[in-house]
């Protein structure tokens, strides 16, 4: 095990910003009245709140801070704009997905299928992007939801959002559309206004915020039943009193997000074409799993093809390198990842898939050592491989 | 993050006894590229003794440790002691493994099961050719997703005393994707324990009818109108004959979509637990 950590895992989780923690600090230390108290004392929590809402607000370009509502983690907004917007149509029984959503948002619908809704699983190509002719004849009178990933977890790649709302609201008007958008925040710009949706769900982890805070977007025209209820917090839509500190927090983070976006279009993604071209030029049997889909800039996925994922992570952490895999053994599933099965990615390179992700916090040097040492693991891996016979014929192809 | 052992960990890093032998003398092969792990196992023998072994693997850290440690197990052990080498010996070997990757050490059992299936002595090349002229029974295959046969299931039932359906996922994949294939599984481990559940059932069916009537009507009774009133509903036993038993369902439950299913699957499924298997339930309006 090395000392030093190469944290390139951004989408698993990040690190806290230091400014957002400090913005956090004094409620949990000294500021630490409840915000629904009526003395003065809990004016400051109250009024931090208010402030953050419309941080989130400005982030996601919101009409109103009223649409905003804080939550816990992105799975709990998915969880409550999916079934509360279901609990305001019960009358309509038809939804429409992607084969390749977060689990949080797809073992919603395959419990909604459970309780006798019909749900489409619209399918990808080889490169990750959505197939929206499918998607466009699926939505029919009894469409009450649709819901697209804004990008993709696993390979980056962005769906068209806006020019899906446009299909969604030319096909049924009175569709709802909710957007996952944990893997965009603080990567490229959101617009819930410009992109026509109305629901999108944000994980502050996932952008230097703590673990522990999320945000749904619901816009005014939708209307949701609450998932947790109890007290009036958050207009009623999410009982529980306010998490104080992680909201003061996500706030924070909305607005260092906002600062770095131009950072993230150019420096990280820099940095991440860097890391891809090395490993694709130097390692014969590596390849990009996406191909040329627009993606996200910070995150790479990359097949090495008869070898075998978690050993590769395994090697890789001993180097103090932080990546991780959509192989079956890392997973305690026996399968590999549901998103690269739905791209049709060769089995041969399928248990060998390694997404890197970086961050704001990935230097010139990261890139440069993992550059420098993934050569030597993966030849290391491929000496115990069985396929040595495809394994050189790869190679001889690759040198021609 | 898996637990692995210090010395799973030494033997995804430094894997022992790598290669292929040329000229080996038997070969074995498990696992596929596309079920996510394969091993092959390369054998030299000499007068009945293993002297050299090699193995290649494509799998995770602890299909490369399992391969690694078994080399490293049957060099210069004879060909009769290294066919009593099971998985577990494998994974004790390794200071265990984690229950999800126990899988591992199956696949190093079989490769090794694989080679010596193949390998006879010099001495014994006529009970070799009747063995190879034997008419070949087809291996039945219960797991489509990872090529899994009963004869593997039933031995890692064996060998490890697996009870549940997920633990002989754990240790063969079987039942690990689509999951079509569970409740073959679970017929293998009720064949398996059959004896004992074929005591039981016989200590239940020996009730004489009037005895089985109290028996039914006190477990709805006291059992399952409970559970249904809890929801909102109830149960009256109607009547009974032979084993099938007729029962009204009131309240929530009549009007509910879901009662032929809560009749089946909860009803019939406490009363068969409980007095006979053979009881089938029926519904009167």
């Amino acid at each position: 095990m090395s000392d030093k950590i190469i944290y390139l895992d951004n989408n698993a989780t990040t690190r806290v910003d230091d400014k957002v923690l400090e913005s956090m600090l004094p409620y949990l230390k000294e500021e630490y009245a409840n915000p629904s108290s009526m003395y003065d004392f809990a004016k400051k929590s109250s009024d931090a709140i208010k402030e953050a809402r419309v941080k989130v607000r400005d982030f996601v370009n919101a009409e109103n801070e009223k649409e905003i509502i804080f939550t816990s983690c992105g799975s709990e907004s998915a969880n409550t704009g999916i079934r509360g917007v279901l609990g305001m149509h019960k009358d309509k029984r038809h939804i429409i997905t992607t084969k390749v959503e977060h689990p949080c948002v797809l073992n919603v619908y395959k419990m909604l299928e459970k309780q006798g809704y019909k749900v489409d699983y619209i399918g990808v190509n080889s490169a990750g992007e959505l197939d929206l002719e499918q998607l466009s004849e699926a939505i029919n009178d009894d469409t009450a939801l649709v819901s697209v990933m804004y990008a993709n977890n696993e390979t980056g790649v962005i769906n068209p959002i806006e020019k899906i709302s446009q299909i969604i609201k030319s096909k049924n008007q009175n569709t709802k559309f909710y957007v996952d958008a944990v893997q965009v925040a603080g990567k490229i710009p959101i617009d819930v206004q410009a992109c026509g949706v109305d629901m999108l769900g944000i994980s502050g982890h996932k952008f230097h915020a703590p673990k522990g805070v999320g945000v749904l977007y619901v816009n005014s025209k939708t209307i949701i039943t609450p998932l947790i209820i109890g007290g009036h917090q958050e207009r009623g839509k999410r009982a529980g009193t306010e998490n104080v500190p992680y909201i003061v927090g996500i706030g924070t983070a909305c607005e260092r997000a906002q600062e770095f976006l131009r950072y993230e279009a150019t420096e990280v993604k820099r940095l991440r074409d860097k890391l891809e071209n090395g490993i694709l030029k130097n390692i014969y049997n590596a390849r990009l799993n996406t191909g040329v889909a627009n993606r996200v800039p910070n995150t790479s996925n990359i097949g090495f093809e008869y070898v075998e994922g978690e050993l590769i992570l395994l090697h890789l952490s001993d180097k103090g390198i932080c990546a991780s895999s959509g192989s079956a053994c890392t997973s305690g599933s026996l399968e590999p990842s549901h998103v690269l099965r739905a791209m049709n990615v060769p089995f041969t390179a399928i248990h060998g898939s390694i997404r890197f992700s970086l961050s704001k916090y990935t230097t010139e040097k990261d890139i440069d050592y993992v550059n420098s040492v993934m050569p030597g693991i993966i030849e290391k891996i491929r000496n115990l491989s069985p396929y040595q016979d495809e394994l050189a014929e790869l190679k001889r192809r690759k040198t021609l | 993050m898996w637990d692995y052992s210090e010395k799973v960990m030494d033997h995804y890093r430094n894997p022992r006894n790598v290669g292929k032998i040329d000229d080996a003398d038997a070969i074995g092969n498990a696992g596929s590229l596309t079920c996510g792990d394969q091993l092959k196992i390369y054998l030299k023998i000499k007068d009945g003794v293993v002297t050299d072994a090699k193995f290649q693997t494509f799998g995770c850290g602890s299909a490369v440790a399992s391969s690694s440690i078994l080399t490293e197990m049957i060099i210069g052990k004879t060909v009769e002691e290294v066919r009593k080498i099971t998985n577990k010996d494998i994974a004790d070997e390794l200071g265990g493994l984690p229950p999800e990757k126990m899988h591992c050490s199956v696949m190093g059992y079989e490769a090794l099961e694989d080679a010596l299936k193949g390998y006879v002595d010099k001495d014994e090349i006529d009970t070799a050719y009747d063995e190879i002229n034997k008419p070949k029974t087809e291996e039945k295959i219960i797991c489509t997703c990872f090529g899994v046969t009963e004869n593997l299931i039933w031995d890692a039932i064996k060998q490890n005393g697996l009870k549940t359906v997920e633990e002989v996922t754990n240790y063969t994949k079987a039942g690990g994707a689509c999951g079509k294939c569970k409740s073959a599984i679970q017929d293998i481990i009720d064949t398996y324990y059959h004896k004992e559940k074929k005591d039981k059932a016989e200590e239940k069916s020996s009730l004489s009818p009037a005895q089985k009537i109290l028996k039914i009507s006190s477990i709805i009774d006291n059992k399952i109108s409970p559970e249904l009133q809890k929801d909102g509903g109830d149960i009256t036993l109607v009547d009974i004959d032979g084993n099938s038993v007729f029962v009204k369902l009131r309240g929530r439950c009549s009007g509910c979509k879901n009662s032929t299913l809560t009749l089946k699957a909860f009803v019939e499924s406490t009363l068969k637990d409980a007095v006979d298997k053979n009881i089938e339930v029926v519904e009167v309006n």
